[in-house]
């Protein structure tokens, strides 16, 4: 990490135009329950893609091949979207 | 052009003129008509403003937020209730440093429901980081309104522009407009520094700070307040340039050589100048301070202003329940506490839920301050 910024080095009104830096910030350690995604099931439609608010679907070449765990806060609205079923909320083990 | 308005027509004839982007409000007694009579300019054709009326003031600032995260020139009206609904959002909109301009016709607070005007709504939302422009006539709340949005758009912080509930929301006056195509010279158009919309060069607005990085960007917003005045000072200085109206931050009414002033804002100040111009006619010698702006406060013009003056009594039209005084004595006084030789100051409340203020009234309160004996600390004026 780069040393703390001070508050006159700051953008006005706290917006972030250096989306890169948003990466630093991994959220998936927030995450309680777990989307966990069936290869088989999938009939690939991307819905997921879609709806997840923290872009951790992980798409290559048009397919979903996983999920980012390092970002992914667990909400469950691509479980929930799912119209094949194929990812199902777990509960994240210690 | 000259006609007759009401505070809530004028208000709504001065948004029509500014013809903002982006209108989300619902309205709420007293200033109902703003939102009714602008919706009416929308209907017509004779603004470009795309109106969202949503299901509840939360849902208006959160809406106005949005549009003028967009880079839109955004306005709304409320009061009261509507006010303290929008709470949460108002602060939001401070913190985000979007100028939004709001207009309020200023009244009590519930319970017992009443819907008559005092500041109780207004100065409830003192600490959300929004300018507040308290004025004394219709007219001065249509000239403050378009004002307000020149000034938030160049300090880049939400202003609201407080109009008496029914005192002047609802009282016809004479008032001097400006043309349309004065207005929108004298506002151009809004530069905003960012655009939500613009996918080419995405933003996040609204991040998560904390404890690492809240206090920091706290701080700057405060800074982005303290540095207000002189941009309000120059706003006002162009458009009584450009339309011979000018309304100083505070203005001394017949204070040379008095012996005791009363400090107010709001209509209630048209009140205090016909007792002082009888008390003046008797050769009593007092003043009146008037106080157009409360956030930012502006504590040097007040202290230089008040440290000329032996009494002074604070006329608050609303209550912070058991503080050491209203809302304006409290921050009164702490601006003269550093003074040398300091004077005598009084608090008042007077006026809340609409209750009469009458010249009588005020010149009771001057003879009480004039005499220095005053049995309770804070009193109620008027109160049985």
């Amino acid at each position: 990490m780069a040393k703390a910024k001070g508050w006159r080095e700051l953008p006005c009104g706290a917006i972030i135009t250096d989306m890169a830096a948003v990466k630093e910030n991994k959220t998936g350690a927030w995450r309680s329950m777990r989307p966990v995604w069936d290869k088989e099931k999938c009939k690939q439609c991307l819905m997921c893609w879609v709806y997840c608010p923290d872009s951790s679907i992980v798409v290559k070449e048009g397919k979903v091949i996983g999920i980012n765990y390092e970002y992914c806060k667990g909400c469950g609205n691509c479980a929930s979207i799912c119209p094949a079923k194929a990812i199902t909320m777990e509960k994240e083990r210690k | 052009m000259i006609l007759a308005k009401t505070g809530n027509e004028a208000m709504a004839y001065a948004m029509k003129q500014i013809n903002p982007d982006v209108v989300a409000a619902y309205p709420i007694t007293p200033s109902t008509e703003i939102v009714q009579l602008f919706s009416n300019y929308v209907s017509d054709g004779e603004v470009d403003t795309e109106f969202v009326a949503v299901e509840s003031e939360h849902s208006a600032m959160t809406a106005c937020i949005g549009a003028a995260a967009c880079g839109c020139r955004v306005m709304t009206a409320t009061a009261s209730q509507g006010l303290a609904l929008m709470h949460e959002m108002v602060f939001i909109a401070a913190g985000l440093r979007l100028p939004i301009v709001m207009a309020v016709a200023s009244r009590s607070l519930s319970s017992p429901l009443n819907i008559h005007g005092d500041h109780s709504d207004s100065l409830a939302s003192r600490d959300s980081g929004w300018m507040q422009f308290f004025c004394e006539t219709v007219q001065e709340g249509y000239d403050t309104l378009i004002q307000a949005v020149k000034i938030a758009e160049k300090a880049n912080l939400p202003a609201l522009v407080a109009i008496d509930g029914f005192i002047l929301s609802h009282c016809q006056e004479r008032i001097e407009t400006l043309d349309d195509q004065a207005v929108r010279d004298f506002l151009g158009v809004r530069q905003p520094q960012y655009n939500l919309l613009d996918w080419r060069n995405p933003i996040l607005v609204g991040p998560a700070t904390l404890q690492d990085y809240y206090f920091e960007f706290k701080r700057g917003e405060i800074e982005g307040m303290n540095q207000t005045l002189p941009i309000i000072q120059a706003v006002q200085e162009e458009f009584g340039k450009r339309f011979g109206r000018t309304y100083p931050v505070l203005e001394e009414y017949r204070c040379e050589d008095a012996e005791a002033v009363l400090l107010l804002m709001g209509s209630a100040c048209g009140t205090c100048r016909v007792a002082v111009d009888r008390m003046r006619a008797q050769g009593k010698k007092v003043g009146m301070v008037k106080l157009r702006v409360y956030r930012p406060l502006v504590w040097q013009l007040l202290k230089e202003s008040l440290s000329k003056f032996k009494r002074i009594g604070v006329l608050d039209r609303a209550d912070a329940v058991n503080s050491y005084g209203g809302p304006l004595f409290t921050e009164v006084t702490s601006v003269l506490y550093d003074l040398k030789e300091k004077p005598q100051v009084y608090s008042y409340v007077y006026g809340l839920g609409g209750k009469e203020f009458s010249p009588d009234d005020a010149i009771a309160v001057f003879e009480q301050v004039l005499s220095g004996k005053k049995d309770e600390f804070v009193t109620y004026v008027g109160v049985r």
